[in-house]
């Protein structure tokens, strides 16, 4: 077990660095920082000045390093466009993110799963493929338009729910501000995280209805059947308890792609988050925060990685089958 | 199937999340009982001709669509958003109305929709070819080669295809100077998809090799002293083409709708050579002003093509799909 | 921030029970963000815009942009290169302190220090000198009539607070830490920042011992960018902002047309122009080679008058824009009426072509950038149609203001062929225009740093000297419609249009919208 979290661990690290090479050499390449730093007329010389002080003229190798030993104290420099230390900056949108993030994931597990049940237990009712259907549709469309369609809607149309940012916020202790706690902050909620839910409640009813189709036609379900357990039982105690282990490693692993894709989302709805810096920072060509940010998901893929690989090796009894 | 052996079922575990992951857009599906394979087929042939269908629309465009929206000494500004045949002030040469610029819409969706194919296609045939030789190689070397490559697929996919786009779109435009969009925003595109999307085909091409080389046909064939690279192209690989061929049909839906997202993002194909993508990008910025045709036909045709060629996925997966059958 | 829901409860029964006081909040969005509160660090219209709301100069523009006194009270020159300016008594910053020549000698060191993005503002060899404690000179090393026309963004700052924050650098991008002045704002202004989120949120609130009498009736300003151009309609349509701008020219008829809000349009004073290269021997990106067809003036005219600018006008820009002759908006110079574009007319145009031998057309690169003048790729895209019809063929390269910019200018090698730029003369001057765009250049952009194309006309250049130090206006008006004539007739520029402003606004606020784009809040009031 040691050798195996340890090999994992080594290999993440080794992970870590090359996306840290990466981020650091195409960053290096990305537009010309100077121009974003200075107003239009700044001269030729004051250009080549800023630029000699901003260390973008020593040698690669140099600044590779200066950018390594700088990231693992999670300095990132100072943003080119906001003047602000990045790590600030992110420690302001990174709740923003997260609440979104948790937020629609939680509606794709809330909605997704019973859906995915109902759908698995009564396969060929309408009301199934009306779900596969509508879901067919929705992961159709390119996530930006459902949610221009979705302001389009219910803010300009029906003016029910606001189509921006995230409402009054509260504050929690000295770094963390949530929209979970006032009405408005709330209801700025329900479009962006349905918009970005979506896909994922698609992927998870789907996945939960194949592995109910699949489970309920093995031996031990068909056995307890047999045996005249009643069907509830059967459904929710048998066959729903081993369908959710992949759908819990599944969301696991979404969690950080729903965290990247969350980058339209709050493009969109000016959602206050990471996404929407770096967004921001790829067009006004921010490298620091362009950097920060690739480090940051990097990070939190490579981590959950680890730890979905660290728990099958817990849970599954075949990876310690032969084990000296 | 022989016995499980460690190092196997370690691969096989995370295999099954990941595939189930990546094969994502659909996951798995559908089963087997005779009433509903036939209902199913039919929804199948209907998918099938409908794909079909534009996929002829598409690659016939410069013979079928009556105008050519990139021939720009046709277009006249002044033709700029009419709207579609059944409005008022429409115009008979514009069956669905006109873009911005003054393009007829049908035509540009033929062409577009041409466009979004190409680079659907060239990007998930070279994501195929790259993940299948990947997968192949460490599935069948195994160790170090193996944990080399499935760490690079890690790394690859901590870089979601957007970031991947702005990325290479940046690089390039560090590397080559100021490059002439309308032909490398192609290139761009199938390489950024191509990166993203690979690393499905390498992890269930290796699961799959990693059981396929205990098998006695295998082993027979090193016995009889044949090289890897023969034994993985003509033994091996025929035998991991079914779920390849499940991923690269999905893909491709995934490789449209990603391609429209870049095109939104601003990193796709430039308005000078619109996609369906960079259409519904365009039409968006008219949605409110009235003018809706220019992003809603677009889209619609989006959603017909992602949806046909998922729906043929589907059934492909379940044809596949030994479990199910 | 509950306590803010609670005033804001509180705010609307105030106004439920309909008494006198009311506490009004005015929230709007911008397309941009709002990023260092210091002044001089950035040199952008949105910035400058918004930051003189907090912080004053000693001149100020009124609503029709005329130059007033802001924190002089008056200024006269004394002698031809020194000019006197008479500070305003009893001014104090937002933190108590007291507004003396002390502060203005202090910002005017400031402004001219490594870092700051407006050292212009005043020329490096003026001298300041105090006479007293409310007396300034200003002693030049030769005649300047425009000395103070762009001092209405030269903000003033306060010397105690920025030395006890020591914030006496400005703020460099190179700086690991942050700056207070870029986090913090002390100015004399109608109102204070009482908070900033560096692209979130930005809060302003009215200073109650302001010097002038308010002619607002805002208490707190809450700024949101909103960089999509649907969300931030979407938002003023929905009722949840007072204020959004701009608005895209095809949303302005739904703004109008809904309910509660109208879309408030007018001229800005930019002008859109294209540019050719008429430098270099061979264009970077053409089929023709060995020569370039920019350096004869009737390739140049041919494009000109490829161009059909009412197709623009009507089409694109919806109409609003004002096709223009010269590259300098009418309202800046009163001779602007003279001139006249030549017309449309691609036969003409053909004609041209053949003539210097380019029958068949040829090839050609265009730049255009895609997120900085309105509708800035259709222009292009629109133009690239039209110059297809007489044979040129425009490949076109539209990129984010960013990479165009490190494509097109100095900093990028001048790297174009063909390019759409946009200009406002910071000064509302004409002089700027030519000492920008249309004097000669070398290859590192010694001369006129944004005459792209390069081209060089000596009598420009002299003309140019000449104006800078003309005091006598009708001379001067005469030099400045000379290098604009000469301009013209050698079609060194093709000058399109001027762009419109479009702001969205709701019913309840009545506001003014300045020509330079500049959204001030003195000026607003809401019911």
């Amino acid at each position: 077990m040691i050798g195996f979290a340890t090999r994992r661990f080594v290999q993440a690290m080794i992970v870590m660095l090359v996306v840290a090479l990466l981020s650091f050499t195409m960053f290096r390449f990305v537009g010309d920082p100077i121009n974003q730093m200075v107003g239009i007329e700044t001269s030729l010389e004051d250009r080549e000045a800023l630029r000699e002080r901003l260390g973008l003229n020593d040698p690669i190798p140099l600044q590779f390093y200066h950018f390594i030993s700088r990231a693992v104290r999670f300095d990132f420099g100072t943003s080119y466009q906001f003047r602000q230390p990045v790590s600030e900056l992110f420690a302001k949108r990174i709740p923003a993110t997260l609440e979104l993030s948790f937020t629609s994931a939680l509606f794709a597990l809330i909605v997704g799963v019973p859906m995915g049940l109902f759908a698995g237990l009564n396969r060929d009712s309408s009301i199934s493929k009306l779900f596969l259907s509508v879901s067919l549709i929705g992961i159709s469309l390119p996530t930006f338009f459902i949610g221009i369609l979705l302001i389009f809607l219910f803010s300009v149309t029906l003016q029910w729910l606001p189509s921006f940012g995230r409402g009054e916020t509260v504050q929690i202790g000295s770094w963390w501000t949530t929209g979970f706690l006032t009405v408005s902050g709330l209801k700025a909620l329900v479009l962006p995280s349905i918009t970005l839910g979506l896909y994922q409640m698609t992927l998870i009813m789907r996945l939960i209805r194949a592995e109910m189709l699949e489970v309920i036609r093995t031996d031990y379900i068909k056995f307890a059947r047999a045996r005249g357990l009643p069907d509830r039982l059967v459904n929710f105690r048998h066959a729903l308890k081993n369908t959710l282990v992949p759908v819990v490693t599944i969301t696991g692993l979404q969690l950080g792609s729903i965290i990247a894709f969350a980058t339209i989302t709050e493009t969109v709805f000016q959602w206050p988050g990471m996404g929407l810096m770096f967004l921001q920072a790829v067009q006004n060509v921010d490298i620091p925060i362009m950097s920060a940010y690739l480090m940051l998901t990097a990070f939190m893929f490579v981590g959950i990685n680890f730890i979905v690989d660290i728990l099958y090796f817990l849970i599954d009894p075949r990876l310690r089958v032969g084990r000296p | 199937m022989p016995t499980v052996s460690n190092e196997e079922a370690k691969a096989d575990v995370p295999e099954r999340s990941e595939a189930a992951a990546a094969t994502g857009r659909l996951t798995r599906m559908l089963e087997s009982d005779f009433l509903h394979a036939f209902l199913r087929s039919r929804v199948t042939v209907v998918a099938a001709c409908g794909t079909l269908t534009l996929f002829l629309l598409a690659f016939l465009a410069p013979w079928i669509a009556p105008h050519d929206p990139f021939d720009l000494a046709s277009i006249s500004i002044l033709d700029a958003r009419v709207p579609p045949i059944w409005m008022e002030y429409s115009d008979p040469r514009f069956p669905l109305g006109t873009d911005d610029q003054g393009r007829d819409l049908l035509s540009g969706i033929f062409y577009g929709m041409r466009i979004s194919l190409i680079v659907g296609f060239c990007s998930v045939a070279a994501a195929a070819v790259i993940g299948i030789t990947l997968g192949l190689v460490a599935g069948y070397a195994g160790g170090r080669v193996d944990a080399l490559i499935m760490r690079i697929a890690d790394v690859q996919l901590t870089f979601p295809a957007i970031l991947i786009a702005l990325l290479i779109d940046g690089v390039a435009n560090g590397i080559f100077g100021s490059l002439d969009r309308d032909v490398f925003a192609f290139y761009i595109l199938i390489v950024a998809l191509a990166l993203s999307f690979w690393v499905q085909y390498a992890r269930t091409v290796r699961g799959s090799t990693m059981v396929e080389k205990n098998k006695e046909y295998v082993q027979a064939a090193r016995v009889i002293g044949l090289p890897p690279v023969i034994i993985m192209a003509r033994h091996i690989l025929p035998n991991v083409m079914g779920p390849v061929m499940v991923i690269a049909t999905i893909n491709l839906a995934l490789a449209i709708v990603t391609e429209a997202t870049l095109s939104f993002l601003g990193v796709g194909m430039p308005p000078t050579q619109p996609s369906l993508g960079t259409l519904i990008a365009i039409g968006n910025d008219f949605l409110y002003s009235g003018e809706w045709w220019i992003a809603i036909f677009p889209g619609l045709a989006l959603a017909l093509l992602v949806l046909n060629v998922n729906l043929l996925g589907d059934w492909l997966r379940d044809a596949l799909n030994p479990k199910l059958r | 921030m509950i306590r803010k829901s609670f005033v804001f409860a509180t705010a609307l029964l105030v106004a439920g029970s309909c008494t006198a006081v009311q506490a009004e909040t005015l929230k709007f969005a911008f397309q941009g963000t709002l990023n260092a509160l210091d002044p001089y660090s950035l040199n952008e219209t949105f910035t400058l815009s918004s930051l003189g709301n907090t912080y004053e100069g000693l001149t100020r523009r009124a609503a029709d942009l005329s130059i007033e006194p802001g924190l002089a009270e008056r200024w006269e020159i004394v002698e031809p290169n020194r000019w006197r300016f008479y500070l305003r008594k009893g001014v104090k910053f937002h933190n108590g302190g007291d507004f003396t020549a002390e502060d203005v000698a202090f910002s005017v060191d400031r402004v001219r220090s490594e870092g700051s993005d407006l050292a212009t503002r005043v020329p490096a060899d003026a001298k300041v000198e105090i006479v007293d404690d409310y007396t300034v000179d200003f002693v030049l090393t030769g005649p300047n009539p425009i000395l103070h026309y762009e001092w209405d963004t030269f903000y003033i700052m306060d010397k105690e607070w920025t030395t006890e924050h020591d914030a006496v650098r400005v703020t460099s991008a190179s700086d690991t830490a942050a700056n207070y002045a870029a986090l913090h704002a002390n100015g004399t202004g109608p109102f204070k920042i009482t908070s900033h989120e560096a692209g979130v949120k930005t809060v302003f609130e009215k200073n109650d011992d302001w010097w002038d009498e308010a002619t607002h009736n805002l208490d707190t300003v809450e700024f949101t960018p909103i960089s999509s151009d649907a969300t931030r309609v979407a938002a003023l349509l929905s009722g949840e902002l007072d204020m959004v701008y701009p608005i895209p020219v095809q949303d302005i008829k739904r703004v109008n047309d809904n309910a509660g809000t109208i879309a408030l349009t007018g001229p800005e004073l930019r002008t859109i122009f294209l540019g050719m290269d008429q430098m270099r021997d061979e264009l970077l990106y053409s089929d023709v080679k060995g020569k370039n067809p920019f350096k004869d003036a009737r390739v140049r005219k041919a494009v000109y008058q490829a161009i059909d600018i009412e197709a623009i006008k009507k089409k694109v820009m919806r109409d609003l824009s004002t096709p223009s002759a010269i590259m300098i908006s009418p309202f800046l110079f009163s001779r602007a009426g003279e001139f006249e574009r030549y017309p449309y007319d691609p036969e003409a145009a053909k004609a041209l072509l053949a003539e210097a031998g380019y029958a068949d057309g040829f090839s050609v690169g265009m730049d255009c950038p895609n997120d900085r003048y309105v509708n800035d790729e259709a222009i292009c895209q629109a133009a690239a149609a039209m110059l297809a019809r007489i044979g040129v063929k425009v490949n076109l390269n539209a990129q984010p203001k960013a990479k165009y910019f490190a494509k097109i200018l100095a900093s990028g090698g001048y790297d174009t062929s063909f390019y759409l730029l946009g200009w406002t003369p910071g000064s509302l001057d004409s002089w700027n225009v030519l000492d920008n765009l249309m004097n000669c250049r070398d290859e590192t952009g010694a001369g006129s740093p944004f005459n792209n194309g390069g081209f060089c006309d000596a009598r420009i250049d002299e003309l140019s000297d000449q104006i800078l130090v003309e005091i006598d206006p009708d001379k001067r008006d005469e030099l400045i419609a000379e290098a604009f004539r000469i301009s013209h007739d050698n079609a060194y520029y093709i000058p399109l249009h001027q762009q419109g402003l479009a702001w969205g606004v709701s019913d309840k606020v009545q506001l003014v919208q300045r020509a330079d784009n500049q959204f001030k809040f003195r000026f607003v009031t809401k019911n």
